[in-house]
């Protein structure tokens, strides 16, 4: 007799279910029950940013070393887990080489980015040659919390290159999974459960997508939202981020990810600095 | 006082006038929008006048152009795209860009007297500040046109096409150059709507602009209120909408073009935080908050208008800052003495005194410099509130004049939250002797521009632009070019 998972969300590093008690059957081709997802709500949404602010400070404050570190100790877990996405992503209806690629894809990007994590600031930083006596130089911040769509084709993928490109540059992230295909994203928390990745810097919800994106959208508190274009649904959700001046970011379905995912979700400081002249040599030391 | 004065010294201070001499300037009685390097009648037959905020005299009537004028620039921007600009070298885009800053440069004194006439601020900014630093921003990207394959690793840089650009009246003729000169560099052609009472010196621009040889169309000025904006805001073959002004307005805007092809670069408001620590060099910052606050009648989206003050130092900071307050002239703008000048319109001085009236029935403290105004003409007074909390109306909203709020605070957490506790990031000033203090407080202040031991400093090369509602995109820099590439 097979034990069954129950596949509940993850915010603040914890696994709930729904606040709400909702959820949604999965089913297969033939019509069979898979799992039932929990189908979260506004609330939901609401605790899991609480849960991603208080997080960002002290993510944003590691080291970029650090977060590179776990990041690829993500990397590292996933490895060890292959057989169990392999497994869902069949049960979703992934052919075994689809499932194969995607997993391989997957693990690939989450070392991509461990690498990118003390790499980025470097090309994308400037020292500025001002005409005054100051040291002036222009660096990336994360832009705080960022609200992530999965791309709703793939169900891993589709989700780990945008938590990678986020949270390695210091943000945190609450993540909606792809609506058909969940089971991924669930399983994917517990690869960051137990990563290192400290509670609230990732919160994955599942649900429906018509109910959790708007509610991201027009949070007040998500600095940012990612996602691949949704076709009918871009249009509310661009205007519902216009409320704090989210920034909105959509990229067409089949954009190959790079260092402009991180670098979308980095602000530029800019600061100045005065330089003092008095005495020493001038220009023969 | 009571002494008599030994060597008979003058003890009165008091400055006498010396007025910038506006014999050298050429306005016209009329202006005509620019389009297609030519003058032109608005279609629209209207004109507007534009006052010296100063005296309340009209200086020069000006064209208000209607959809069918922004559809007229627009036409004529993208032909010149299409047809010349796209397919010109970089060099040769660069040298363009090149000789517009040298003519500016020549004709500096004329444009810092025009700009002091139609916007209101002292000679002494317009000539030091704004006239310079707008031809240095054209001098600087100038140089990029050729150099785009360098700017961004692994993008092959590409023009977005026909930029519209829409900008304030507080630095009239260097936001006109901040948006111009990337846009240009990129590759790009432009259709620029200066702000209704100071579109002067964007014309005299325009005068250098034909005078350079720049292909017709390739810059394109249409003045107007703000339907001039939102027709080019909602013309279908703008590939660009770049704002600076208020974030209400901001929001309009970027409401209007969601679900279009169109890019947008946002500069909008700010409130921003000047912190005073009590290892601070005390004259030093005292400087720095009237530079933070009265700089520009403070009419600057970045102003240091809430400042924080480290308890313990409160008492002697305030006490100086009040002393040093005294000894601003306030008055013609062209006086050389001058240091706040007029505000810049009717409307924006009913604004700040709305905001006044706002802090003293909130209950916060208000103190005003004892300086004489003139009679005629917009002025106010330096404005500082003591006792301001968190809460006040004054200490959340952008007054955009020369009224500061000043609250306290014990510890450098307190001061972090209180700083970042606004839904603004555009700018923010600490004053501390200890470098590692800077650094921790210039790291965790969330705003665009951070000033160390310094304040509303400027500069070509150096990326300006906001967190939060305080808009996106950067301008200036190198990072500023990503607003006009794809």
């Amino acid at each position: 007799m097979e034990v069954l998972k129950t596949y509940k969300i993850y915010i603040g590093g914890s696994f709930p279910r729904t606040e709400s008690g909702r959820y949604y059957p999965l089913l297969d081709a033939k019509g069979n029950t898979i799992a039932n997802v929990s189908l979260s709500s506004r609330k939901d949404v609401r605790n899991a940013v609480v849960a991603a602010r208080k997080a960002f400070g002290g993510w944003s404050e590691k080291t970029a070393f650090n977060r590179g570190q776990i990041l690829y100790r993500m990397a590292e877990i996933l490895e060890g887990r292959k057989l169990q996405f392999l497994e869902e992503l069949k049960k979703q209806g992934s052919s075994k080489e689809k499932a194969a690629r995607e997993v391989q894809a997957a693990i690939d990007c989450l070392v991509y980015y461990a690498g990118w994590a003390d790499k980025f600031q470097q090309i994308s930083s400037t020292v500025n040659p001002v005409s005054s006596s100051h040291f002036n130089f222009s660096a990336l911040e994360p832009m705080g919390v960022i609200g992530i769509i999965a791309a709703q084709e793939t169900s891993l993928i589709g989700v780990v290159k945008f938590i990678a490109s986020a949270i390695c540059g210091g943000n945190t992230a609450v993540v909606v999974a792809s609506e058909e295909l969940p089971l991924c994203a669930v399983t994917l928390a517990e690869v960051i459960h137990s990563s290192d990745v400290p509670g609230g810097v990732v919160n994955i919800l599942t649900g429906k997508l018509s109910e959790l994106a708007p509610a991201l959208a027009s949070h007040m508190d998500i600095n940012a939202l990612v996602k691949e274009s949704l076709g009918g649904l871009d249009k509310p959700i661009a205007l519902a981020c216009i409320e704090n001046l989210k920034r909105n970011i959509t990229y067409q379905p089949g954009t190959e990810h790079g260092l402009q995912n991180i670098t979308d979700l980095q602000e530029v400081k800019t600061t100045w600095h005065p330089i003092e002249h008095i005495g020493g040599a001038s220009s023969s030391y | 006082m009571a002494k008599k004065n030994p060597t008979q010294m003058q003890t009165d201070w008091t400055y006498a006038p010396a007025p910038e001499s506006t014999s050298h300037i050429r306005l016209e009685k009329k202006y005509q929008l620019f389009i297609n390097n030519e003058w032109v009648e608005p279609s629209s037959k209207k004109y507007f006048p534009s006052i010296n905020p100063a005296t309340e005299e009209t200086l020069a009537e000006i064209a208000w152009a209607n959809e069918a004028d922004v559809d007229r620039a627009v036409k004529s921007a993208r032909k010149a795209y299409k047809e010349v600009w796209s397919k010109m070298s970089g060099i040769e885009r660069g040298k363009y860009i090149f000789r517009i800053a040298r003519m500016m440069q020549e004709r500096a004194r004329e444009f810092a007297v025009i700009e002091s006439l139609d916007c209101g601020k002292p000679i002494r900014e317009s000539r030091d500040v704004d006239v310079p630093l707008a031809c240095n921003h054209f001098f600087y990207y100038a140089g990029w046109a050729d150099k785009l394959e360098y700017a961004f690793p692994h993008k092959i840089p590409e023009a977005l096409g026909v930029a519209g650009q829409i900008i304030p009246w507080n630095f009239p003729l260097l936001m006109a150059a901040w948006k111009i000169a990337p846009a240009l560099a990129a590759g790009n052609t432009v259709v620029l709507k200066p702000a209704e009472t100071t579109s002067l010196t964007a014309l005299k621009l325009a005068e250098i602009i034909k005078d350079s040889g720049l292909p017709a169309g390739v810059v394109n000025i249409v003045t107007g209120f703000g339907d001039t904006g939102a027709a080019i805001v909602n013309h279908h073959d703008v590939d660009k909408i770049a704002f600076t002004g208020s974030t209400h307005v901001g929001k309009i805007i970027q409401r209007a073009v969601v679900g279009t092809h169109k890019k947008t670069t946002l500069e909008l408001g700010g409130k921003s935080a000047n912190i005073i620590l009590d290892d601070a060099p005390i004259d030093q910052a005292v400087e720095g908050i009237i530079n933070g606050i009265f700089f520009n009648q403070g009419h600057v989206c970045c102003a240091g208008s809430r400042l924080f003050v480290q308890e313990n130092v409160a008492d002697l900071v305030i006490k100086k800052l009040k002393s040093r307050m005294e000894s601003l002239y306030v008055g013609d703008p062209l006086d050389k003495n001058t240091d706040i000048g007029a505000i810049n319109s009717k409307e924006q001085l009913d604004t700040i005194n709305k905001y006044i009236k706002i802090g003293k029935a909130e209950g916060a403290e208000i103190y005003q410099s004892e300086c004489s105004i003139p009679s005629r003409g917009y002025f106010c007074k330096p404005t500082i509130f003591t006792g301001v909390s968190q809460s006040h109306v004054i200490a959340q909203e952008e007054i955009f004049g020369p009224v500061l709020t000043i609250q306290t605070f014990r510890t450098i957490d307190e001061v972090i939250q209180k700083a970042n506790n606004t839904p603004y990031g555009l700018a923010a000033g600490v004053w501390t002797d200890k470098g590692s203090r800077i650094f921790n407080l210039t790291t965790k202040l969330r705003a665009g521009v951070v000033w160390a031991n310094t304040y509303n400093k400027f500069d070509p090369v150096s990326p300006f632009g906001g967190y939060k509602e305080s808009g996106f995109g950067r301008e200036g820099g190198l990072h500023g070019l990503s607003a006009y590439l794809k």
